[in-house]
């Protein structure tokens, strides 16, 4: 009998005394044990090949066997890969543990999205979208159909759930830098489903075929009549006709259920697969792909089901008590989710006495009030959406999340969300000297957020920082002298000093004192 | 330390309470779902009874008329066509109309009515749903769909793919020729006949 050892003793190869062929045995834990009848050889070249070529599958195939399975499932998972799905994204897929709070918003978001089209679907069943038809089939919907006016109130609880949910998601994004590399694509991707949001909801609502669905429609659509050259011919094609009419409504519902509806999921899932690819961000703003085990799985990791998936059920518990008070008890959240007047049969020849827009789209509603020209103020509200696609490429500091920002940069974050607060409330208002003012104002801190971010992005000398608040002074300052008239300077020269006071206390502050002064980010989170 | 020797009967049990809780709160929503997509107070509110005036009808003739959206026969048969009608049981599947769902107690009889001149249906095959034809030469309905042959009382013949005879809906008489289809005749109705 012979024995020959292979790989430092991990394989050997014996031969017996009735055969001269090798056989081989795997060292388990320091035992030999038979693995294979034979090598079929008796030349110990060959026999050494095959058996390390033999156990090298074996190894290999290890790594993989534990997770495979049987019966149907297994069936199915050779032939379409269900199981790994669920395992790189559920139970391999490796979260931060420390998230917080700010972090049910995802799941809820996509919770909504699902009930939305869940709701939309049986809606769109007893709706009828024909301008003689429509109004009367809202309210068979709410009087005639077994329970339609739950399923109604759903979906239009669920279109402004939708939007709390999305604009929590987007500060939590601001405030731990969600969106700085390598997220800049789930960044990209969270903007266009935002966009895609506003289309669909703005669409959703000319609907009901209400006095507000009517006008509201009326007042975006002329939106785009205010560019230059085209704009009046592109408003007649949007419409389809010389006013809002009948084609109007039927396009829209055809792109409210079934084209944005698609794009929306289409962008979902690209901004899952997105976020996936470069893992979460978190309340620390730390990458914890930095830090992995042997095994390549991240330190400071959980697997994502069950630890967040147990998490998130918590919140969509209280999600769903939060939104079933709702739409039992205030559906209408006294006119803001469904404003009074679109219990009103839309009437070309009668326009509502205050249109606003559904209290979402109010703050940049009044970014577009605050111009008094019809193209600048489209321009700007235009802008203040766009400037959301650059901001990766606006804050360029390495520093992820507001726990290791400055003071400066709390401010700053926290005087835009109050701010932006401050232009929806506005929005709903009707216009008055006072409050046109004050959304003109907020409207320019809505900007100044993103420069301030731009000028926050590295620490800056002296002159730049007297240099950039000159320019952001100077531009402000500009406008303001071609506005000012004997009845506003007195409104003009107090806001004018405000928004100067904050620019400058925001970019020279840092040269003489210690409130931009960053703190050190912990190598592993906390 | 407590994480390292986890409670799993503990665990079972509250994973299987969440699962039961849950589910049963899904399955409860589902509810307003499902009862959106059966008739609207609207399409009930349709079905009400609906009145018919038999006095011009002549003999032999049929009228159609549309009670919950079904066509409802009216025919007021000749002598002729009920010495047609037998309950002759190698012709018939269901000679003395004994499945009580295609037909109100009052009309188990011979010639499935209250008054034996005048026949009310439905006009849908027992089969698969078709109109049947009126054949007042050879005294019966055909259906052309799949060949289910009926005969004046509404009786399916034997050989026909239909299984039951055609149904009469519940009907009374307000006074001789006024027909309430949709209404169960009171019993001094039927006596009156």
């Amino acid at each position: 009998m012979e024995k020959v050892l292979l790989r430092d003793g991990e394989i050997t190869l014996h031969t017996r005394e009735r055969s001269n062929k090798w056989q081989m045995y795997i060292n388990i834990k320091g035992t030999d044990v038979f693995v294979r009848k034979s090598t079929g050889t008796s030349n110990l070249d060959d026999a050494a090949q095959i058996a390390t070529n033999y156990y090298d599958k074996l190894k290999a195939n290890a790594s993989t066997a534990s997770n495979s399975a049987t019966g149907v499932i297994g069936w199915i998972d050779e032939r379409l890969p269900i199981l790994s799905f669920v395992r790189d994204h559920l139970t391999n897929y490796y979260a931060p543990k420390n998230f917080n709070f700010w972090y049910f918003f995802g799941s809820l978001a996509f919770l909504i999205l699902f009930l939305q089209i869940f709701t939309g679907i049986f809606l769109a069943m007893h709706y009828k979208p024909d301008a003689k038809l429509a109004f009367d089939s809202v309210e068979f919907i709410m009087r005639d159909v077994n329970l339609g006016w739950l399923i109604r109130y759903m979906h239009s609880t669920g279109a402004s759930a939708f939007f709390v949910v999305v604009y929590l998601h987007m500060f939590r994004a601001l405030m731990y830098g969600s969106f700085k590399k390598p997220r800049e694509l789930i960044w990209l991707f969270g903007v266009f489903i935002y966009l895609a949001l506003m289309a669909e909801a703005f669409m959703g609502y000319l609907l009901p075929w209400g006095q507000m669905s009517y006008w509201g429609a009326q007042v975006i659509i002329n939106l785009f009549t205010t560019i230059p050259f085209i704009g009046p011919e592109l408003g007649v094609w949007i419409r389809g006709d010389f006013a809002i009419s009948d084609p109007t409504l039927t396009r829209f519902f055809a792109l409210h259920i079934v084209a944005v509806p698609m794009v929306i999921l289409l962008l979902v899932i690209l901004h899952l697969a997105a976020l996936h690819t470069v893992g979460s961000n978190n309340p620390d703003g730390v990458e914890i792909k930095k830090h992995k085990d042997e095994n390549g799985i991240p330190l400071d990791g959980v697997p994502f089901h069950p630890y967040y998936t147990v998490k998130d059920f918590v919140g969509i518990g209280v999600f769903l008590f939060l939104f079933s008070l709702t739409v039992f008890f205030m559906p209408e959240m006294g006119g803001y989710f469904l404003e009074h007047a679109n219990f009103i049969p839309a009437n070309p020849l009668v326009t509502p006495e205050h249109i606003a827009p559904v209290w979402y789209f109010t703050p940049f509603y009044s970014i577009l009030r605050a111009i008094p020209d019809p193209a600048f103020g489209a321009l700007a509200m235009l802008l203040s959406i766009v400037v959301l696609f650059f901001l990766p490429w606006i804050d360029k500091n390495p520093i992820k999340s507001i726990r290791y920002r400055s003071m400066l940069f709390r401010v700053n974050l926290f005087v835009f969300v109050t701010g932006f607060l401050i232009l929806g409330y506005l929005g709903v208002k009707a216009p008055t000297p006072l409050y046109s003012a004050l959304a003109l104002r907020f409207s320019e801190m809505y900007f100044i957020f993103f420069a301030l971010l731009f000028f926050y992005s590295k620490s800056r000398g002296s002159f730049y920082s007297f240099f950039y608040s000159g320019i952001i002074i100077s531009l402000i300052t500009l406008y303001d002298i071609t506005r000012i008239n004997l009845e506003n300077y007195i409104m003009v020269i107090i806001g004018l000093a405000f928004v100067c006071a904050f620019v400058l206390f925001m970019t020279i502050s840092p040269l003489y004192t210690n409130l931009n002064r960053e703190k050190e980010v912990p190598e592993r989170v906390t | 330390m407590s994480s390292d020797n986890p409670d799993n009967s503990r665990r079972k049990f509250l994973s299987g309470s969440l699962t039961l809780v849950g589910g049963t709160g899904a399955a409860a929503t589902l509810w307003p779902f499902l009862s959106s997509m059966a008739p609207s107070a609207k399409a009930k509110a349709a079905g009400a009874p609906v009145k018919v005036d038999i006095s011009e009808l002549k003999d032999g003739e049929k009228i159609d008329l549309i009670w919950r959206k079904k066509p409802i026969w009216v025919v007021k048969r000749t002598q002729k066509m009920l010495d047609s009608i037998n309950t002759n049981e190698t012709k018939h599947k269901d000679p003395l109309s004994e499945n009580t769902e295609q037909q109100p107690n009052f009309a188990q009889n011979k010639f499935r009515s209250i008054r034996p001149e005048v026949l009310v249906l439905e006009g849908v095959c027992t089969h698969l749903g078709c109109n049947p034809a009126y054949n007042p030469d050879e005294n019966n309905f055909f259906c052309a769909c799949h060949g289910s042959k009926f005969d004046m009382a509404g009786k399916v013949s034997n050989g026909s793919p239909a299984g039951a005879n055609l149904k009469v809906p519940p009907y009374r008489f307000e006074n001789d020729n006024t027909i309430i289809v949709g209404e169960m005749p009171e019993k001094v109705d039927i006596d009156k006949v």
